[in-house]
């Protein structure tokens, strides 16, 4: 009895090592390490320099929006209002220019009008209790109709050359952007602060049970509060770069991307029902996507395939991780069911 | 152990053939054989009690009579006939009713149309015919003898209401078989006697009851028969009037317990908590009392008295309206857990499902919640720090676990309510709140909470214990605070407090018998 129960013991320790091997962040890094080297070897031009010079600016926007939506998904909310703060800094930076503000004035200015729009954000969220879903809803129709409002359809192109060039560029005669210097940066602080301090834990213990979280002392909604701030002032941030690396200040920059984003957090293994998933993932995730499209344009598939395997890929990512677990609740069985019987 | 599960000869009156019997079923769940060859018959007329410590598989029983769980080994028969439950609703059919310990109503529905769920009345033209639903209501109302407007919202019913729904359905739906999940657990003491005269009455009537408590008064009350389980095995069946409550005891631990309430004396200290006036519109009035240092208070009243809401508003997570708490002389900030924290207040909350864990998280999270910010080196915080603090802790409370990185969820309920423990003595308070303390975990790890209590206020601990079971508030508490209505009632000393002067203060009147 004592040499079935020790086995039972090991079987459970192992189970704990599956449970991570199988778990969906790991499986998605995996196929994304996958999908990177067969697209290199598979796909002409996917490989070369130039290509991942592209490849970083495109995903440039949804990573860095994905950021701090990691974290507000995680708390079970939602920010679909992102892509309209982008489009509304946007057409503010092209009417700050128009009005002869310097570029050095715009930029912070931009980002903190893209905070500002946040705390109206986790002002009706948290402070008057109104659900994230409509609220956000509700703010991605007013931002983009401000950022009309400001700029009409009208675009301003005239941005200083060294602005342009900085985010286009690339470090020395390297192919890496310059851009993803700030992408590292600030993944990596988003990285730490959601996996490694005590506000990360409090995002967790807010999305699983808030009412727990409450009873532990976290303020819950000054929490959620600043999310909403932070996610403002990146999206703000990502107007300006979005703006500089097109030279081109529009109100309909960035539409529709705050689903992008959304679908590659997903897609990364976040819970929408928040308290699960981690950045790494998500990072994974947007990589996926972005290798995704990129190779497939460059086989010249068509626009319309290039949202059906997008589209598949996320049905996918939320069916897989149960078929995951079922499959390793059948294993575990299975392996006790023997270990019962040879104990016999 | 092998002992024949149906011993209908033994009694007086023979019950005759069982009703319902559980035949060497066997279930285990992963690692876990949770019911391992267990066998009892329910008999027509008789209520039957089925005790065990938490983990001792009473609710995987419960589940597989429910239809939710099939037996991998051994079968279920009723009236004598091999049956097989492939869901809830063959339970139903073999008119099985179950009764959990929180009723699952539909509360935006009316109390009627709750009842005839699933079994609406026709009418001619293949409508739900309402009128007959709500008179079927009222019978089954009268027929209970509880005064219930089947017209009304089964949203703001008291759980105890709740509970007698659930009841009139499982007799709408013509149940032989009712079994009750801890039904007591939330109910105070009137609620109780009214829920047993129910029950009294449909047993007199022939249904076969089986009761699923931990508490031994309410089974010695209730019950003819009771059956024994420790750790999924199958302990004993016998009649209950042949067993003390000490042999049960016995028999369920497999130990005998020295005393179950063992607070020890202690000269009370300095005045660490003051509530003054403390009220909130519509929950409580003008609640004042204070809490020495060394000191166990308990807040006894009848469920729904305000006693938690107050505790909650001194903590911080609920708001009030006016009044002052002071702590060490202080006043405290409303309205904020953290600065009731800071000061050196815990509260380990009532609902531990609900407030007093985050069930997905694993338990070394869970542990540290509280305290991640003082855990934290130069604002990060490493798996090693908070795996090594709550391993001392949950070792401290000898909490019995896999790994602490598993969910809490997955720990049994007295272990998780020492996982809540260990969350909150780790945060070192000098008052500590304790909400049912006990609530629905089994005799064993109730004896070790009191223990644990006790000693806490020995080393100088000021606690508040909200309680609704008596023998807990007798034995644990120095003094008694008794709520009515939101109200302070009496407050009466150790020498004071018996179970006639606290309930005659809950309750406003003389309590006959």
């Amino acid at each position: 009895m004592s040499d079935s129960s020790s086995k039972l013991h090991r079987f459970s320790a192992a189970g704990g090592l599956s449970k991570r091997l199988t778990s969906w962040d790991s499986i998605i890094i995996v196929l994304t390490v996958i999908v990177l080297i067969i697209a290199s070897a598979a796909v002409d031009n996917f490989g070369t320099s130039r290509n991942f010079t592209f490849m970083v600016l495109d995903l440039l926007p949804i990573i860095l929006i994905a950021l701090p939506m990691t974290m507000i998904i995680v708390t079970g909310e939602i920010d679909l209002s992102v892509a309209s703060v982008l489009g509304f800094t946007s057409a503010l930076m092209g009417w700050f220019w128009n009005n002869g503000l310097s570029i050095e004035t715009i930029i912070p200015l931009c980002i903190v009008i893209g905070a500002v729009c946040g705390v109206l954000n986790g002002f009706l969220i948290t402070v008057l209790g109104l659900p994230s879903l409509a609220v956000t809803i509700g703010t991605l129709a007013l931002f983009r109709g401000l950022a009309f409002v400001v700029l009409g359809d009208g675009a301003v192109a005239d941005f200083p050359f060294s602005y342009t060039e900085w985010v286009t560029g690339t470090i020395g005669s390297s192919p890496v952007p310059n851009v993803l210097i700030l992408i590292a940066v600030l993944a990596l602080i988003f990285g730490i602060v959601q996996h490694a301090t005590p506000v990360g834990r409090a995002l967790y213990a807010i999305g699983a049970n808030d009412k727990a979280a409450h009873f532990s002392g976290i303020r819950v909604a000054r929490t959620k509060f600043w999310l909403y701030v932070v996610s403002g002032a990146v999206a703000g941030l990502v107007g300006v770069l979005w703006t500089l690396r097109y030279s081109s200040a529009r109100a309909d920059n960035g539409s529709g991307l705050e689903l992008a984003v959304v679908a590659a957090v997903l897609l990364g293994g976040v819970s929408i029902f928040g308290g699960k998933g981690s950045l790494p993932g998500v990072l994974a995730g947007v990589v996926l996507l972005a290798a995704l499209q990129n190779a497939l344009r460059l086989e010249d598939v068509s626009g319309q395939a290039l949202n059906i395997v997008t589209g598949a890929l996320l049905v996918l990512s939320v069916l897989l991780p149960n078929i995951a677990t079922a499959v390793r609740g059948n294993w575990h069985r299975r392996r006790l069911r023997q270990a019962a019987a040879s104990a016999r | 152990m092998a002992e024949s599960p149906a011993k209908p000869g033994n009694r007086a009156g023979d019950p005759g053939p069982a009703r319902l019997e559980v035949a060497d079923v066997t279930k285990s769940f992963g690692a876990v054989a949770a019911v391992q060859g267990v066998s009892f018959p329910l008999f027509p007329g008789e209520a039957h009690a089925l005790v065990g410590e938490n983990g001792a598989g009473k609710s995987t029983i419960v589940k597989m009579l429910a239809g939710v769980h099939r037996p991998d080994t051994g079968t279920l028969r009723v009236d004598g006939a091999d049956v097989e439950f492939a869901g809830p609703a063959d339970a139903k059919a073999a008119g099985i009713a179950v009764i959990y310990q929180e009723p699952t109503l539909f509360p935006d529905l009316s109390v009627a149309e709750n009842i005839a769920m699933g079994n609406q009345p026709l009418s001619k033209l293949r409508q739900i015919d309402r009128r007959t639903m709500h008179d079927n209501a009222e019978k089954l109302f009268r027929r209970l003898g509880v005064p219930l407007d089947p017209t009304r919202p089964a949203r703001g019913l008291s759980i105890a209401d709740q509970q007698l729904v659930e009841i009139a359905k499982a007799l709408s739906a013509e149940a032989r078989v009712l079994i009750m999940d801890e039904p007591t657990a939330a109910l105070s003491g009137v609620e109780v006697e009214r829920l047993f005269s129910v029950v009294r009455s449909l047993r007199d009537e022939g249904a076969a009851i089986m009761f699923i408590s931990h508490r031994f008064e309410e089974i010695t009350a209730l019950c003819q028969r009771v059956t024994i389980m420790r750790d999924g095995r199958h302990v004993a069946t016998e009649l209950v009037a042949e067993l003390s409550i000490d042999d049960m005891i016995r028999k369920m631990v497999g130990r005998d317990l020295s005393a179950l309430f063992p607070k020890q004396e202690v000269e009370p200290g300095e005045v660490l908590l003051e509530v003054e006036g403390l009220s909130r519109e519509g929950v409580f009035r003008d609640i004042t009392f204070n809490v020495r240092a060394g000191e166990i208070v308990a807040l006894a009243g009848l469920v729904g008295a305000g006693r938690s809401e107050v505790m909650q508003a001194v903590f911080g997570v609920d708001p009030y309206d006016s009044g002052t708490v002071r702590f060490a002389g202080r006043k405290l900030k409303a309205g904020s857990p953290r600065a009731a924290m800071a000061a050196g207040l815990a509260l380990v909350p009532e609902d531990r499902r609900q407030q007093g864990l985050v069930m997905d998280l694993s338990i070394e999270r869970n542990v540290t919640l509280p305290r991640a910010r003082k855990l934290a080196r130069l604002g990060l915080l490493f798996g090693g720090t908070e795996r090594r603090s709550a391993q001392t802790w949950t070792e401290k409370l000898q909490t019995k676990l896999g790994r602490l990185s598993d969910a809490v969820g997955t720990l049994s309920g007295g272990n998780q309510q020492k996982v809540v423990l260990a969350k909150w003595l780790a945060t070192g308070p000098r008052l500590l709140i304790v909400d049912e303390p006990t609530r629905g975990i089994d005799v064993g790890t109730k004896a070790e909470v009191h223990r644990l209590l006790s000693s806490l206020a020995k080393d100088g601990m000021g606690v508040v214990m909200v309680s609704s079971e008596l023998p807990e508030v007798l034995g644990m508490a120095d003094r008694v605070v008794v709520l009515r209505e939101g109200k302070i009632a009496a407050e009466l000393t150790r020498a004071e407090a018996t179970e006639e002067s606290v309930m005659y203060a809950a309750m406003g009147q003389k309590v006959s018998a």
